[in-house]
């Protein structure tokens, strides 16, 4: 029991459409979710998780339908991104519930603990836990019965660095030991470190899929924009586009600055110092102005 | 049918709750009218079924089974925390079904049992006031926790529709208005209550017969309904 198949499927609230006819096979190792908030990301593992039907398509564990189908939980393992969880109860209380409730008992949720190092802190109310602890005894929860897949719904959120670096260590056993393990996250530096292949998600759609190698390339090679002020303008942009990493100069009179289209990132961060300096041209500042998440991301879409 | 896990966080979720003060405020409440009517009017048997019925199982009831029904499972799934029984191998059916038992089990204990030590504080049980209430609650309490759990269910705002329902239907519209009496939970219970007392003491619109089959029916649909559609919760993200 180990692999999910996602098949076209597409799920819409209303008029709004939050995944749009996606593909794709999750199997053995650390799957990256990758994608800027609100892409679908939730939808998604909602709908592997067995928490909400596709609308068109098919979402399945090794072929068994996940949709009301109980009987999967025996196999997955959630850890869902909310943060509510019984607080009334002790970390150990809800830990041993979580155990009942698949027909193991203590010695389980006890296991579960030790593996997410929260011992410690198991007989204090979960009302007073940090969102760190929290998010540990979620994972307890989630491998009582020691599942073949784990679904986390952005697990390093509200995590400092010493436990993001606990957690990826613990995800990365999991899947080295040949468990399904899928994390979503919308940050490319967590989703490079941990995760051996990447699922991209953008806008509901499945903008990439691959290594991080091939994504991260993905993202550095793509044109960038640039707001430029100078003390010449006009002969900064005669010496950038003789170069072949400046790809379009507009000389923008209202705002007094250059925008500059760059195709090869490393080239051109190199070029633009040195050839102000070589012609006496001094920068006022230099600033991306398509740096956001979003942006990044919608080119991944087009490529 | 029976989950203790599931059994033992519900109560600990009903009754842990601030929510949870009117299970005792409002059965302290009744015994208190209890005892001060007794003290001022001394021992009336309509004076007893006028308060029984009109304070017990018009208002009392029905609230205290909103508390335990809408709180045996709204606020798991307005605050998402159900995902942790919902990601666990345990049929839907049985999720549902111990919460009912759970509702069924506070609301009797909170309503039912006051209205019997209060029907004996009022008059001593004379021509069997108490019994027939605390027997009408009981009953009452099924429908009650079924209706209101399945509320709990399929409503983010149950409380308020049940408050709304318990307060206005039952108390307000089953009391004055004709019609709605036979649409009511409190008039089918109040049938019972009219067999088991004193000539003349509880009156009901509606039939014995067609008041116990209508309390089955309504329980036995709501717990049905309520787990098909806990098979079919969908939780949205975060997003």
């Amino acid at each position: 029991m180990t692999t999910i198949d996602i098949a076209n499927a597409s799920r819409w609230f209303g008029n709004v459409v939050a995944v749009n006819d996606v593909s794709m096979s999750i199997g053995p190792g650390v799957t990256g979710l990758l994608g800027p908030n609100g892409a679908g990301k939730s939808t998604l593992i909602n709908m592997m998780g067995g928490f909400l039907a596709p609308s068109t398509g098919a979402v399945t564990l090794d072929g068994q339908p996940i949709w009301r189908n109980e009987g999967v939980y025996r196999h997955i393992g959630v850890v869902p991104e909310r943060e509510a969880m019984y607080d009334f109860l002790t970390g150990r209380e809800f830990v041993v519930a979580n155990a009942e409730l698949h027909g193991l008992d203590g010695r389980a949720a006890g296991r579960a603990l030790a593996t997410v190092e929260m011992e410690y802190a198991q007989d204090r109310k979960i009302a007073t836990y940090s969102k760190g602890m929290r998010q540990r005894v979620k994972m307890a929860s989630a491998l009582v019965h020691e599942p073949s897949v784990l679904l986390l719904d952005e697990p390093f959120n509200g995590m400092d660095p010493r436990q993001r670096m606990q957690l990826m260590d613990l995800l990365r056993r999991m899947g080295a030991d040949g468990r399904t393990v899928l994390f979503s996250s919308h940050i490319l530096e967590e989703v490079e470190q941990l995760a051996s292949h990447i699922e991209v998600i953008v806008a509901g759609r499945h903008a990439a899929s691959g290594d991080f190698r091939r994504i991260r390339r993905l993202m550095t090679d793509r044109p960038h924009r640039y707001l430029v002020r100078s003390s010449d303008d006009r002969a900064l942009a005669a010496a950038l586009i003789a170069d072949p990493s400046t790809a379009g100069i507009e000389v923008d009179a209202a705002e007094g600055a250059l925008r500059i289209q760059a195709v090869d990132f490393g080239r051109f961060t190199g070029l633009l110092p040195r050839v102000a300096r070589e012609h006496g041209i001094r920068l006022l500042s230099v600033s991306p102005s398509d740096e956001s998440l979003e942006s990044v991301f919608s080119y991944l879409v087009a490529a | 049918m029976y989950n203790p896990t599931v059994a033992r966080l519900t109560y600990r979720a009903v009754l842990g709750r601030r929510r949870a003060a009117i299970l005792f405020v409002l059965p302290a409440l009744l015994l208190l009218l209890a005892a001060a009517v007794r003290g001022f009017h001394g021992a009336d048997d309509q004076v007893a079924a006028d308060l029984l019925g009109g304070f017990a199982l018009a208002t009392m009831v029905p609230l205290i089974g909103v508390i335990a029904g809408t709180g045996a499972i709204g606020p798991e799934i307005d605050d998402g925390s159900i995902v942790y029984l919902l990601s666990k191998p345990v049929k839907r059916s049985e999720i549902i079904a111990t919460k009912f038992t759970v509702a069924l089990a506070v609301t009797m204990a909170f309503s039912a049992l006051p209205t019997l030590l209060a029907g004996f504080i009022l008059n001593g049980n004379g021509q069997q006031v108490a019994v027939a209430c605390a027997v009408a609650a009981l009953v009452a309490s099924f429908a009650y926790s079924a209706l209101f759990l399945l509320l709990g269910t399929v409503s983010r705002h149950a409380v308020v529709i049940g408050l709304v329902y318990a307060l206005v239907w039952e108390s307000l519209f089953g009391s004055l208005v004709p019609g709605a009496r036979t649409l009511s939970v409190q008039q089918w219970s109040l049938a019972l209550a009219e067999r088991i007392a004193g000539e003349g003491l509880f009156g009901s619109d509606v039939g014995m017969a067609a008041a116990v089959s209508l309390l089955v029916g309504v329980t036995v649909a709501a717990i049905w309904y309520a787990g098909s559609k806990l098979r079919g919760l969908t939780l949205a993200g975060e997003e």
